[in-house]
């Protein structure tokens, strides 16, 4: 059983004065989050990542398709015992202390009070708000409130986390305690399902990715592989620079230093330069390849143009 | 279920006593103090008439109005502020946000209306020197302001999980006013003829009947208020809200929250 699968999932939103108009903001989405995964959904603003995350909070309805969280409907109240969700650039009741609101969504997701109070502070301590007293809501930094978001989301210690922009509108200091707490998620085998539009955190932390574009999936898989399918090129380094001109039509930025050159080389020439290099008896040094960025993956695949017929 | 809609009405409370919404009964007892000279200007009867008018009007009024302002932002602020998206991602019925947003401001309004109740009972044992037996009429009379606020809470909720606050105030108050007149309309009603007395009729029953639940000169006069009456006006309001609600659930089932 996965702990996320989403078929053929979509949503149009009716815009104008008289609602006539069908705008897609998801275009038939499939993928699956395997258990224990931590899944990162990328994406440019308005991409269709918060829709996908609504669609799977039930808190919007699809136009078309299915999805299904820990092999149920995600209107399931079963299910929603077993997840969490941490909004994008999240509001909460600034009337309340941390205390207040986390009893208030404790209460909610059915923790039995016996204990209650207990893993409250215990869980403030975890998210580095262990000295807030009952300060009001109000007084918080956005820092402290993402932290205060991310202790709601994992209140009734949840199976599957879903966290919508995560590090969204924080500096690096806020961002880094961020990831810290997603990772300590990570570590204590939740599954996570993160969008973000911040690649390095993407690449930092996940296992698969998905890249999403204009309400369509662009592509999806480990990162490490992504990176490298992007790449595509590798390091040569060899001894005898005579040999250089015989093969420059075939190498990229070379470097001579002294008899020693090092040039870069597509994938589709690198076999051609080795039997050239064997040929002209150089002396081989190293072949390293060179990994692109998970950035490189997603400005490759955001600048696909749309599938046609993908548009409803 | 119990555990979440009583989570959700005492955080719908502890908004309100939060946002210092009761701060209206200060207002309420600067009225009562402040037209105590005016009171005194006047012969004893009349100065209890005008009491007790004063008094009834102003916790009806002053419920009406908080019922209706906060009511208006009950839904729709809770979806402007993503609030609602942390509720709805937990095993939160939709139904149960909206029956528990009704207990939680009705809880609002009833300790409102009980305190100023007490205020103003205390003013009129001041002025009539004592309570008699018919003072006991005084309840009824705040017993039905409470049936008032179970309809226009209902109605607020309604128009608030669909449109806008401001549209929602305009529907609320028009509603009210309407419902406030409702015996003439059920009279123009019955004196019309042809399809004028069907809308007519249609519009009658459709508008809450406040005017049954507005008791406030009779007891003013020491008149007493009837059972028969008590129970119509209990099973009306019930039923009454009960259909409203279920019409806000409904919408707000089918609703995509943006």
């Amino acid at each position: 059983m996965h702990a996320i699968e989403i078929q053929d999932l979509s949503k149009d939103y009716a815009v104008g004065f008289w609602k006539k108009t069908l705008r897609p903001a998801l275009k038939g989405l499939s993928l699956t989050v395997e258990s224990g995964e931590t899944f990162g959904f990328l994406g440019p603003n308005g991409a269709g990542k918060t829709t996908t995350l609504k669609l799977l909070m039930g808190i919007i309805f699809p136009t078309a398709g299915s999805a299904t969280v820990l092999g149920k409907s995600v209107h399931d109240p079963e299910v929603k015992k077993r997840i969490g969700f941490l909004p994008e650039q999240p509001y909460f009741y600034d009337y309340l202390s941390a205390p207040e609101l986390l009893s208030y969504y404790a209460q909610l997701s059915g923790v039995p009070p016996a204990g209650r109070k207990e893993r409250i502070n215990s869980l403030l301590e975890r998210v580095g708000l262990g000295d807030v007293g009952n300060k009001q809501l109000r007084k918080f930094s956005k820092g402290m409130l993402q932290r205060v978001g991310i202790a709601q989301a994992i209140v009734h210690e949840p199976e599957v986390v879903f966290l919508d922009e995560p590090m969204s509108g924080l500096d690096p200091l806020g961002r880094h305690e961020i990831r810290e707490m997603i990772q300590g998620l990570k570590d204590a085998g939740k599954t996570i399902f993160f969008s973000t539009h911040i690649l390095s955190d993407a690449e930092a932390l996940c296992d698969r990715v998905a890249v999403i574009h204009k309400g369509e999936l662009r592509g999806v898989g480990v990162v490490n592989d992504l990176r490298a399918a992007t790449g595509g090129t590798s390091e040569v380094i060899w001894q005898n620079a005579q040999v250089l001109t015989a093969v420059s039509s075939l190498v990229m930025e070379p470097h001579v230093s002294a008899d020693t050159v090092r040039v870069t080389v597509s994938r589709e020439n690198l076999d051609p330069l080795l039997e050239k290099l064997r040929q002209q008896s150089a002396t081989l040094i190293s072949v390293t390849p060179l990994h692109g960025t998970l950035e490189d993956y997603f400005l490759s695949k955001t600048s696909e143009p749309e599938k046609e017929g993908a548009a409803v | 279920m119990t555990s979440r809609l009583s989570a959700i009405a005492l955080n719908t409370f502890r908004e309100a006593v939060r946002d210092r919404v009761l701060y209206n009964l200060i207002i309420f007892v600067f009225l009562l103090v402040a037209s105590a000279p005016l009171f005194s200007q006047i012969s004893i009867d009349v100065e209890r008439l005008i009491l007790v008018n004063v008094g009834l009007s102003a916790i009806s009024l002053f419920g009406v109005i908080i019922a209706i302002f906060i009511g208006i932002g009950l839904v729709s602020k809770e979806i402007e502020k993503r609030t609602l998206y942390t509720i709805l991602s937990r095993p939160v019925r939709r139904w149960e946000f909206i029956a528990g947003k009704y207990c939680g401001l009705m809880m609002t309004l009833l300790v409102n209306a009980a305190l100023m109740t007490v205020g103003f009972m205390i003013a009129v044992m001041i002025t009539s020197h004592g309570l008699k037996a018919q003072d006991m009429h005084l309840l009824v009379a705040v017993y039905f302001t409470v049936l008032e606020f179970m309809v226009v809470t209902a109605l607020t909720l309604l128009f608030s999980s669909f449109s806008s606050p401001i549209f929602s105030a305009i529907l609320s108050f028009s509603l009210f006013a309407i419902g406030t007149f409702s015996l003439d309309l059920r009279n123009f009603a019955a004196s019309a003829h042809g399809i004028t007395k069907m809308f007519a009729l249609a519009a009658a029953y459709l508008v809450p009947n406040l005017a049954s639940l507005n008791v406030i000169a009779q007891v003013a006069h020491d008149q007493p208020v009837g059972g028969a009456l008590v129970l119509y006006n209990t099973l009306y309001t019930v039923l009454y809200s009960a259909a409203v609600t279920a019409g806000a659930v409904l919408i707000f089932e089918r609703r995509n929250l943006k």
